[in-house]
């Protein structure tokens, strides 16, 4: 008898003829997920398995952060004895109480019991064993699953995973990582689809202090514990700001802003070989995120932008950040570039046709890449 | 070269504290409640220190707790001794005291006392019409600081102490005070001091109270500090502060009062209308200052300072979204928006003119171009 983990995939079921690529990404993310605790990894049956390791906890903290994954459930691997089998039962069962029923399967059919012969003696020793549980057929509390494979396996319980798609198998986009709570949720929404990331802050010295900059790393490690990896671009933004303080219409300050962060990431997104950007905007959110204002930044930009938070309440975004442990670090109380020279009545209806007069005083090219030839390249 | 005006913070602790402290760790590491020789010298250390302090606020026979720094200082004090006085019903502290101070008032008022906020004037100069009501009331504890950390003011701590003697328990958070601006026990019941806003090391400071004193420890154990404050005596902490506090009496503090007028007038070179927060500079603590530079944000103007290796702090911290100032300026009636501009530049008798010089230097470069960006 030992530990394994057995490991469920999601979405990968969809696939048709690429499937087997997508399960090899899996596997090889799932091995890299416990890299450094011995455990062996394999792709068996329809399941990945996790075995050879000393602390489940650890493992299964591990592995349910990997995306492209459903649930894992801690399991007992015994031989196909019933004896045996019976055994593993009784163990897991020994501290559960309420209702239960036991869910027997066997893919292998030469097993020679059948499932429900099973089923039945396995319950009736589990009540003998353990007092404190009953059988409940149609809603138990506990479900005793014992699966008949190349081994057999039993388990209770099943722990939710990550969902979403194997990373690697969704290409590569640049996400906009302002510090607030929004961007990081962006980020790692579109990671969950299997897309690898980089991200991207403006940094405004003086008005932004080192304690900012350190929020911003702080919340880009978070993410890089969930795509095993991050690359981060801090760009010098005050220039940039400076000059559309002083020359450009101030209920369009925002606006502009924006839309140089737009310019700048697309050229970042070059150097990472992205090809998507990704915002934390919610439609209506503030003065730079109604429709029309999304369609002036939009325009700016030659790739996809992406705003997976397009129809989502700040509850609601909220309640992910908390989810994904990047709230208390969104809140801490750092002016960012964003609010530096905020208007007092900025545009929320502007127009696409009025931007470039707005922007006419700037020279914009210099400005841009000035700002993309200061940049600095963080690795986590 | 770097011009660090931020001692109100903390100091860099002095290379002969460094080396009494690595003395005591290296030779001296007994544990003073020990019994054999070297731990025995060990408590002689200790009481050695206990005297000098001591003698440092003229407190001959009183008590002095050895805590990890001013805030277990100013804890023990008010909820241990505050939490004594029977019959407790009303306590009084002012409206600009530390965080330390006001969050125990604050536990005070959770254990159901009647907590009175005594205001200040523009000077920092304590309401004493308020504060003579509290006690008629019948107020047993009153807290007060001997010099704000934001801005310098004194308080007339012997006028205090004359109301509220016979009346109600006197604390005085001496943090920023303790051997700069002068303090005698005969003014007050209960004083803290710190160990690192003297150039001595953090995790240290003391709770001195007068012997008749009564008071709940906060942390139990082997019964150190006689059972008030429980834990192995920092002895290498101990041996920094009584170093520190020696090495304090070698300075002269009508330097550090010239040095921060020549701040105040070479700073003032260079941005014209700069403001003044709180009390008048020449009457309030030698080391202190609160200075405003319009239209420009405290907050940005320490950033751009500190990419030029001058280092000050604002009073105020803003939030991304709304914008928090000073509840120390707003309670000297400064506006929200000049305590919006606020920064607090502080001193130590080891701060030279050239530092203030090159700091006011950089002050009026990066005043000249911040002022041209103000947010409209």
């Amino acid at each position: 008898m030992r530990k394994v983990l057995l490991v469920r995939f999601g979405e990968v079921y969809l696939k048709g003829l690429n499937r087997s690529s997508f399960l090899k990404i899996l596997t090889d993310n799932v091995k890299k997920a416990v890299k450094g605790t011995g455990a062996s990894v394999w792709l068996a049956d329809s399941r990945i398995y996790v075995a050879e390791f000393e602390d489940m906890d650890d493992i299964v903290n591990r592995v349910k952060k990997v995306f492209g994954l459903y649930s894992v459930s801690p399991a007992y691997e015994v031989d196909k004895d019933f004896e045996e089998i019976s055994k593993a039962c009784l163990e897991v069962c020994k501290d559960l109480s309420g209702t239960f029923k036991v869910l027997a399967r066997r893919s292998d059919k030469s097993f020679p019991i059948n499932s429900m012969d099973m089923a039945v003696e396995l319950g009736g020793r589990i009540l003998d064993a353990n007092s404190q549980l009953k059988v409940d057929v149609h809603k138990p509390e506990h479900k005793v699953c014992v699966e008949v494979r190349d081994h057999a396996y039993v388990y209770s319980g099943e722990i939710m995973a990550a969902g979403g798609l194997p990373m690697g198998t969704g290409g590569k986009a640049a996400l906009l990582l302002s510090g607030g709570i929004d961007s990081p949720v962006a980020g790692y929404q579109i990671m969950r689809r299997g897309v690898r990331m980089c991200a991207i802050h403006f940094m405004s010295p003086p008005y932004t202090g080192e304690l900012a900059r350190e929020k911003v790393v702080t919340l880009a490690k978070m993410l890089a514990a969930y795509s095993g990896g991050m690359r981060v671009y801090m760009v010098p933004f005050t220039k940039c700001q400076l000059e559309i303080h002083e020359k450009c219409p101030e209920e369009l300050g925002t606006l502009i802003t924006r839309r140089f962060m737009m310019r700048i990431a697309c050229k970042l997104a070059k150097d990472f070989g992205a090809q998507a950007l990704v915002t934390g905007e919610s439609l209506g959110q503030v003065a730079s995120q109604t429709m029309e204002a999304i369609g002036c930044t939009d325009e700016i930009s030659d790739i996809p932008v992406f705003r997976p938070l397009i129809g989502l309440d700040k509850i609601e975004i909220i309640r992910i950040a908390e989810k994904i442990g990047t709230y208390e670090t969104s809140i801490l109380p750092y002016e960012d570039c964003c609010t530096v020279f905020t208007p007092r009545h900025p545009m929320t209806r502007p127009k696409k046709s009025g931007m470039p007069k707005a922007e006419a005083r700037l020279d914009i090219d210099a400005l841009v890449d000035e700002a993309v030839a200061g940049t600095e390249k963080l690795i986590f | 070269m770097i011009a660090y005006l931020d001692n109100s913070a903390t100091t860099r602790p002095d290379d002969r504290v460094v080396d009494k402290m690595a003395q005591c760790m290296r030779e001296g590491y007994f544990n003073p409640s020990s019994v054999y020789l070297p731990a025995v010298n060990a408590f002689r250390e200790v009481r050695a220190c206990r005297e000098e302090l001591l003698q440092a606020v003229h407190g001959a026979g009183c008590r002095l707790i050895f805590t990890s720094g001013g805030t277990e200082a100013n804890n023990l004090a008010i909820l241990g001794a505050g939490g004594r006085i029977r019959g407790l019903k009303i306590a009084a502290v002012s409206a600009v005291e530390h965080p330390s101070v006001r969050a125990c008032f604050d536990e005070l008022a959770r254990q159901g006392v009647e907590v009175r906020v005594i205001g200040v004037n523009g000077k920092g100069e304590l309401d004493f019409a308020a504060l003579e009501k509290a006690l008629e009331d019948g107020a047993g504890l009153v807290s007060v600081m001997q010099v704000n950390n934001e801005t310098g003011a004194i308080n007339d701590i012997p006028r205090i102490h004359a109301m509220t003697q016979g009346r109600a328990l006197l604390h005085v958070d001496g943090v920023q005070g303790f051997l700069r601006t002068p303090f005698s026990m005969k003014d007050a019941e209960l004083y803290t001091l710190s160990g690192h806003k003297i150039h001595g090391p953090k995790g240290i400071g003391a709770l001195v109270c007068r012997e008749n004193i009564l008071i709940n420890p906060r942390n139990m154990g082997g019964g150190q500090e006689n059972g008030l404050r429980s834990g192995t005596e920092n002895t290498p902490g101990i041996a920094g502060l009584r170093e520190a506090a020696r090495l304090m009496k070698e300075y002269d503090m009508g330097e550090l009062m010239q040095k921060k007028l020549h701040l105040i007038q070479a700073f003032g070179a260079q941005v014209e209308n700069m403001r003044i927060n709180g009390p008048d500079p020449a009457a309030a603590a030698p080391h202190i200052v609160n200075l405003g530079f319009p239209g420009v944000r405290g907050e940005v103007m320490l950033h751009a300072l500190e990419a030029c290796g001058v280092y000050a702090s604002t009073g105020s911290a803003c939030s991304s979204k709304k914008l928090k100032v000073s509840s120390v300026l707003t309670a000297m009636g400064v506006s929200p928006t000049e305590a919006e501009w606020a920064l607090r530049f502080s001193l130590s008798p080891k701060t030279t003119f050239e530092e203030i010089d090159y700091a006011a230097e950089k002050l009026g470069a990066c005043y000249a171009q911040l002022r041209r960006f103000q947010r409209r």
